[in-house]
C-alpha cells in the first residue's frame, strides 16, 4: 500500500522547480472524527447546507480579525512570494505558492463579499464554493506549516498563517477538521499534554531521569513535579520527557537550574507547552489552552514563568499569553512573562554564573536551525533579532566549533523544518520529506563546506522532523540535537561556598 | 456641450466613488480588530520604530527589494515616476500654479517614460514567468493595460499631438468651481480621461487597495511588545467576562 516517495535530489543550491499542477492534489489529511471534533467545541461531520455554515463562519472571521479582511483584499499578484515556500520549492506543485494558496479562499471571498467578483467573477477570478474548492482547501490549508515565511517578502506584509488558520477555523465550524491536531488538542483537555501521558507516568519518567542523570555525573540533579512554593513553573514540550533528542535537552534545563540555584517544578496540569490551538486558528481553544498554564501557576504560587524549547509554544507564550491568559500581575515584576529557557541560560551565563567546557563538545561541529516561529514571529531578550543572537551566543558559548548555514536561509530567512503547523503526521510524510528539501539542501552545502556533524534546534516539532527525514537525505537521524543538550554537557558544576544551601551534592 | 456634460458628470461620480469607496475601506479596516499581536520578527520595539519600518516599506519597498529585484525594479520605476507625474498634474488643478510645481513640470513630462518602461517590465514579467501568469487573472492583465494606456496617452499629448491645455485647464478648474466650461473635443485626451475615470471607479473595487491597506497590515504595523504591555481586542474581553461571571 505504501506509495513509494520520490525524495528530491539536492543540489548545489535551491532551483525553482518548473511548476506541476495538483501533483500534491488529493483528499489531503485524515478527518477528524465526530468525537474528536466535539471536544473542541466544533461540528461533528459535514452538514447538508455547508456552503452557508462556511460563507457565515467567513463573513465571521472578516470581522474579527483585521488580518483577514486586509490580506483578502491587498495583494496585487506581483509575485515576490510565489518562490519563498519550502513546499513550492519540494514538491513543485503551484498550489503551494503562498499566493495561489491564499487564493483558494480569496476567489471565494470575491464572490461573496465584494461587488467585483459578484458581478464580473471571470474578470477578477472569482468562484463559487463549490465541494472540489472545499477538497482543495482541506488539501492545501494542509500543505502550509504557518512558517511565515512569506511574510517576510510580502510588500504588504501578507501573512498566508493568518489565510490558512482561518481556513482552518472555517473547515472545522463545518466538520472538517484535521484528525492530528484536533486529537491532539482533546489529549490536553483530557489528561493535560499532546502525548496523552498521564500524571503518574510522568512522575515516574521524571525520577528515572533523576537517576540516570546521577548515575552519569554523580550529582543529584532534581526534576521536580508539582511543587507548590518553587520559584520557576517550566512549561515545556511534552516531548521533552522521553523523545530523543528532546529529553536531552530537557536534562540540560535541570541541569542549569541546579547550577542556577533556583527552585523549579514542572506542572502536572500544564505539562505541555505547544498549543495546537494556534494551528487551527482558534482563538477560543488557544485561549482555553492557555489558561492551564495560568492557573497551574497560581496554584503551584510560582514567580517566574519559563518555556522550554519549542517554537509554536514560544510564539504563543510571548506573543499571546499575556493576551490570552494575562495580566500576570501576580508574578515577579522583575522578570518578563513568560522567559525562554534560552533567555534565562543566556542571562546566567552573562553573570558569570555559568561555567561551561567547550572541550566537551570538541567532537561535534555544529550549525544552528532557526525555527520559524521563533524567528519570525517572536523575540528573545531585549532587542529584536535577540531571537537569532542568543541561541548562538549559547551554543558558542558552549562548543568550539559553529558555523552557520547560507545567509539565505537563517535568520528571519529560515526555512521551516517542514514539520511544523500541525503537519508533523504520519499520514503527511510525502509533503513533510519533501517540504524539508530547502532546509536539507543548505544543511548539505554547510556540511561540504564546514564537515558539519550535528544541526541544533530549539522546537519541539524541528526535533522530530529532524529526526524522521534527515535519513531520506543521506544525513543519520542523531544529527538533530537540543541546544539544551550542549549546554547540559559543557555544565562545569561547582560548589557554592558562600551558599551551601545551594549544594546538593551530598 | 453634451461632451463637457459627460465628462462634468463623470468626474463628480468618479471622484465620489473614490472618496467613499476609499473612505468606507479605511474604515473598515481600522474598526475591524487585530486580537493578537502578529509582526513578522524581528519588529521594532517602539511606535516610532513602527512607523520608521512603514515609511522603508512604501517609500523604499523594503521587503520587496529583498524577495524580488526584478519586481522591485519595475515597481519601483512605476511607483516613484506615477508621484512626479500627478504630482505635475497639479497644475491643472489650481490657478495660480505653485513654484514647486512648475520646478517639478521638466522631470515630471520624462517620468511619463519611466512609468511606461515599469508598466511595461510588470506586464512582460506577468506573461513570461510561468508562476506569475499561474496566479494572473484577467483584471490583473487588464489593470496594467488600463494603466499603459493612461501613460500613453498621456505622453502623446505631451510630445506628440498636443491638445489645447489652456482650454482643458479652464474645464477643469469649471468642474472644480461648478462653472463649466467647453472640454477640448480631443480624441486622445478624451481616452486620457476615460481611462482615469474608470481607474478611480474601480479603485475601491480592487486590488489598488493595497495602496490604503498596506498601513493597515498587521504584520508591519505592530509594536513588538506583547510581554510589556496587554493587547487585548474587545471581542476577546467579552469571552474572559463570560467565562469569570
Amino acid at each position: 500500500m505504501a506509495k513509494t516517495i520520490d525524495v528530491p535530489v539536492l543540489k548545489p543550491y535551491i532551483e525553482i522547480p518548473k511548476l506541476q499542477p495538483d501533483v500534491m492534489a488529493g483528499s489531503g489529511p485524515y478527518i477528524a472524527k465526530p468525537d474528536m471534533q466535539a471536544a473542541l467545541g466544533f461540528r461533528g461531520e459535514l452538514p447538508e447546507d455547508w456552503q452557508s455554515i462556511a460563507l457565515n463562519k467567513m463573513g465571521e472571521l472578516l470581522k474579527k480579525y483585521r488580518s483577514f479582511q486586509v490580506y483578502m483584499d491587498a495583494c496585487v499578484k506581483c509575485g515576490a512570494c510565489t518562490d519563498k515556500c519550502h513546499y513550492l520549492l519540494g514538491t513543485a506543485d503551484p498550489k503551494n505558492m503562498p499566493v495561489a494558496r491564499q487564493d483558494l479562499i480569496r476567489k471565494v471571498y470575491r464572490r461573496y463579499f465584494t461587488l467585483a467578483g459578484k458581478y464580473f467573477p471571470k474578470l477578477v477570478g472569482a468562484v463559487d464554493l463549490t465541494e472540489e474548492v472545499l477538497n482543495d482547501w482541506h488539501n492545501y490549508y494542509h500543505q502550509c506549516s504557518e512558517c511565515r515565511r512569506c511574510s517576510v517578502y510580502c510588500p504588504y506584509g501578507i501573512d498566508t498563517a493568518e489565510v490558512t488558520m482561518a481556513a482552518r477555523e472555517i473547515l472545522n465550524s463545518i466538520g472538517r477538521g484535521q484528525k492530528y491536531s484536533n486529537e491532539i488538542i482533546g489529549k490536553v483537555y483530557k489528561i493535560g499534554n499532546n502525548l496523552g501521558l498521564p500524571e503518574p507516568a510522568l512522575r515516574d519518567t521524571l525520577e528515572g531521569l533523576e537517576e540516570d542523570v546521577e548515575a552519569d555525573i554523580g550529582i543529584k540533579v532534581r526534576f521536580p513535579l508539582d511543587e507548590a512554593g518553587a520559584e520557576i513553573l517550566l512549561v515545556t514540550p511534552s516531548a521533552d520527557f522521553f523523545a530523543e533528542p528532546h529529553v536531552d535537552g530537557l536534562v540540560g534545563y535541570a541541569k542549569v537550574f541546579h547550577q542556577a540555584g533556583v527552585t523549579w517544578t514542572l506542572s502536572s496540569k500544564a505539562s505541555e507547552a505547544a498549543n495546537f490551538g494556534l494551528f487551527i486558528g482558534s482563538y477560543e481553544n488557544m485561549r482555553r489552552i492557555a489558561l492551564r498554564i495560568r492557573e497551574a501557576a497560581i496554584e503551584l504560587g510560582v514567580k517566574r514563568i519559563v518555556f522550554g524549547e519549542c517554537g509554536h509554544a514560544w510564539r504563543v507564550a510571548y506573543s499571546f499569553l499575556n493576551t490570552l491568559a494575562g495580566p500576570f500581575d501576580f508574578l515577579d515584576p522583575r522578570y518578563p512573562v513568560p522567559q525562554h529557557i534560552c533567555e534565562f541560560t543566556y542571562d546566567l551565563l552573562q553573570s558569570g554564573k555559568l561555567t561551561l567546557d567547550k572541550s566537551v563538545n570538541d567532537h561535534r561541529v555544529m550549525t544552528f536551525h532557526d525555527s520559524c516561529n521563533v524567528a519570525r514571529a517572536s523575540r528573545m531578550g531585549n532587542v529584536p533579532g535577540g531571537q537569532f543572537t542568543i541561541p548562538r551566543e549559547l551554543i558558542k558559548a558552549a562548543c568550539n566549533n559553529f558555523y552557520d548555514m547560507a545567509p539565505e536561509t537563517i535568520h528571519d530567512q529560515t526555512y521551516c523544518c517542514g514539520g511544523g503547523g500541525g503537519l508533523l503526521t504520519d499520514d503527511l510524510l510525502e509533503l513533510r520529506i519533501k517540504g524539508a528539501m530547502p532546509r536539507m539542501q543548505a544543511l548539505q552545502q554547510a556540511t561540504e563546506q564546514y564537515q558539519i556533524t550535528h544541526l541544533a534546534a530549539i522546537c519541539a516539532i524541528c526535533k522530530s522532523q529532524f529526526t524522521k527525514v534527515l535519513p531520506y537525505y543521506g544525513f543519520k537521524m542523531d544529527q538533530v540535537i537540543s541546544v539544551h543538550q550542549l549546554i547540559g554537557d559543557a555544565i562545569v558544576f561547582q560548589t557554592d561556598s558562600e551558599h551551601p544551601e545551594n549544594n546538593t551534592v551530598t | 456641450m453634451v461632451l463637457t456634460t459627460i465628462y462634468a458628470l463623470l468626474f463628480y461620480f468618479a471622484t465620489a466613488v473614490l472618496l467613499f469607496g476609499v473612505g468606507y475601506k479605511v474604515y473598515q479596516y481600522a474598526s475591524v480588530p487585530a486580537p493578537l499581536k502578529i509582526p513578522t520578527t524581528p519588529a521594532p520595539t517602539t511606535r516610532t520604530g513602527v512607523v520608521l519600518r512603514m515609511l522603508r516599506e512604501v517609500i523604499w519597498f523594503e521587503s520587496l527589494f529583498r524577495a524580488n529585484k526584478w519586481i522591485w525594479l519595475f515597481g519601483m520605476l512605476f511607483h516613484g515616476a506615477l508621484w512626479l507625474v500627478l504630482l505635475r498634474h497639479v497644475r491643472y488643478f489650481i490657478d495660480p500654479v505653485w513654484t514647486w510645481v512648475i520646478l517639478i513640470q521638466p522631470i515630471g513630462k520624462y517620468a511619463g517614460f519611466i512609468m511606461m518602461i515599469g508598466l511595461v517590465g510588470l506586464l512582460v514579467r506577468r506573461i513570461a514567468v510561468e508562476r506569475i501568469r499561474y496566479i494572473s487573472s484577467p483584471s490583473d492583465y487588464l489593470m496594467l493595460v488600463l494603466l499603459l494606456a493612461i501613460g500613453g496617452s498621456g505622453l502623446m499629448m505631451t510630445f506628440v499631438l498636443h491638445t489645447d491645455i489652456v482650454q482643458f485647464k479652464a474645464f477643469m478648474l469649471g468642474v472644480m468651481t461648478f462653472s463649466w466650461q467647453p472640454i477640448p473635443p480631443d480624441p486622445i485626451l478624451l481616452l486620457h480621461l476615460t481611462a482615469v475615470l474608470l481607474l478611480m471607479i474601480i479603485f475601491p473595487y480592487s486590488k489598488l487597495l493595497h495602496a490604503p491597506g498596506v498601513f493597515f497590515s498587521p504584520t508591519r504595523n505592530q509594536v513588538d511588545n506583547p510581554r510589556e504591555q496587554r493587547h487585548i481586542a474587545d471581542w476577546a474581553k467579552r469571552l474572559e467576562d463570560a467565562s469569570s461571571s
